[in-house]
């Protein structure tokens, strides 16, 4: 895939950090284009989740710049929506005020954001939970409910970190459809973390591997498998073909 | 079937053990191995209660008022100055010895003073229950807050919250279990505050009423008084209890869930 600058959405230009003598992250760049789900993939520990929060405003770099759609939104949170590692979703909050949590803080009146939140609640299989309290939803369903909500705060861009980590592998495949469904439903473009290799294949358009001490991207690997995905595209050759490619680069 | 007796007999059991207490009480005063004017049996006491029972519901009206006014101006106390002292850390620093001070002073010794600058009517009475109430919700409102979960905080900050709104969706509600364990404690402080300083000057309150009954060695009085004083304590807690549930309904779902 080639990557035309005009239609660069997120761009991340020498994105550098360091904690002490560590050296987390160091001349990160990297383009993510509109409508595109773009996979960050590396070891634990590699500097992916510090990435995602110089991107999301959270931290600043010690160099480097964050631009959304050309605004510089370096250090400035609120642009882009981020979802951390776990669901996060607030144990005293129903479902739907969980969900309508980004509405509210935009300064949308309780009625209406409330409304506006359980609108979606179909659409990403959350029926009849709207009154419900987080701890009685299954793993599933709670990560259902926080990708709503990080959709919901997001202008169109959304980070994910982990999204499936806490499930177990069966949930997780069956997540991973639903997913890709409802990517094409609502265009979101996405930039996730993870460490399966699978599920990097499965999902992506690009796959950035991040190396590790000093972190840098040092590969791209474009995942040209056409959309929507066979159901048994993990069992195919090529699919073997790109964890190749992928483990090849991976070790550093 | 053995499972719902025993579900029963534990449900009971702080009753029975309330009703042997009570038996032995009654054998001990009955077969007079206690001499009356040491322990007044509890028939004795009963009927002190119920003679005494206008005069009684008079003096705890003023002792409630004043537990109550103090309990209520604690908890204002204790939630301006825990969230103050939570927003900025050098208030946290300046008067966190401050709040142990108040504490660990004898409010015995306080009493008195209080009197002294206030006078012979409520006002000593509602600063000191203030005083004994506010330290132990100040300090389970502090340790709620910053028990807040920073990853929380952090996403309430990606999705571009200011610092009132992190504070109103997750630091207060992060909080509101902590305040109700202070709350109950506070509570149970309230009434025996009062009580404490009605001891050492004034002319109303179950306080007064005790130091009258202890002066003229009526034992049986006594009694009647420090069960009542208990009970209402009791009730305050119990009414903390059912505030919390009606506050906290996320909790109850949970617990069903079990």
């Amino acid at each position: 895939m080639n990557i035309s600058p005009e239609k660069a959405v997120l761009t991340a230009e020498n994105i550098s950090k360091s904690f002490g003598n560590n050296h987390v992250l160091e001349n990160v760049d990297l383009t993510v284009q509109s409508g595109e789900l773009v996979c960050i993939l590396g070891v634990s520990g590699g500097g992916k989740t510090t990435l995602f929060n110089i991107l999301s405003g959270l931290m600043q770099p010690d160099a480097g710049k964050v631009f959304l759609r050309g605004e510089d939104i370096t250090g400035k949170p609120g642009k882009i929506s981020y979802m951390l590692q776990k669901d996060l979703l607030l144990p005293y909050r129903t479902v739907v005020d969980n969900v309508a949590l980004p509405l509210l803080v935009r300064g949308e009146p309780k009625k209406q954001a409330r409304e506006k939140a359980a609108s979606y609640f179909e659409q990403f299989g959350l029926s009849g939970t709207e009154k419900k309290y987080p701890h009685m939803l299954s793993g599933g369903m709670r990560q259902r409910a926080a990708l709503l909500r990080t959709y919901l705060a997001s202008d169109g861009v959304a980070l994910l970190d982990e999204p499936f980590s806490a499930l177990d592998t069966i949930t997780k495949s069956a997540m991973h459809e639903w997913y890709l469904d409802i990517m094409r439903e609502i265009h979101l473009t996405t930039l996730f973390i993870t460490h399966d290799m699978d599920e990097a294949v499965k999902l992506s358009d690009r796959i950035c591997i991040l190396a590790q001490k000093p972190g840098k991207i040092v590969t791209e690997i474009p995942v040209t498998e056409p959309r929507p995905r066979a159901h048994d595209f993990s069992l195919t050759p090529e699919f073997l073909a790109y964890k190749r490619k992928i483990s090849e680069n991976l070790i550093v | 079937m053995t499972k719902k007796l025993q579900s029963i007999i534990s449900k009971l059991s702080p009753a029975i053990t309330l009703a042997i207490v009570v038996l032995i009480w009654a054998a001990a005063t009955g077969f007079d191995l206690v001499p009356s004017f040491m322990l007044p049996s509890p028939q004795s006491v009963f009927e002190a209660f119920v003679g005494d029972f206008p005069l009684l519901m008079q003096h705890a009206a003023v002792t409630l008022t004043e537990a109550f006014a103090g309990l209520l101006l604690g908890v204002v106390l204790a939630f301006v100055l825990a969230t103050l002292m939570d927003r900025f850390n050098l208030l946290y620093k300046a008067f966190y010895p401050l709040l142990v001070i108040t504490q660990t002073v004898p409010t015995i010794a306080v009493a008195p003073l209080l009197v002294l600058w206030q006078g012979f009517g409520m006002a000593p009475k509602i600063t000191l229950v203030v005083i004994t109430t506010f330290f132990p919700i100040a300090v389970s409102l502090l340790d709620g807050y910053r028990c807040a979960d920073q990853d929380a905080i952090n996403l309430l900050r990606s999705m571009g919250a200011g610092r009132m709104r992190i504070f109103r969706y997750i630091k207060l509600p992060s909080a509101v279990g902590s305040f109700f364990a202070g709350l109950k404690v506070s509570a149970s402080y309230a009434v025996v505050g009062a009580v404490i300083a009605e001891w050492l000057g004034g002319f109303e309150g179950l306080g007064v009423y005790m130091t009258r009954v202890r002066k003229a060695y009526a034992f049986d009085k006594m009694f009647s008084v420090i069960i009542f004083i208990t009970l209402i304590s009791l009730l305050l807690m119990w009414g903390v209890t059912l505030l919390k549930k009606v506050c906290m309904p996320w909790e109850k779902k949970e617990k069903e869930k079990k």
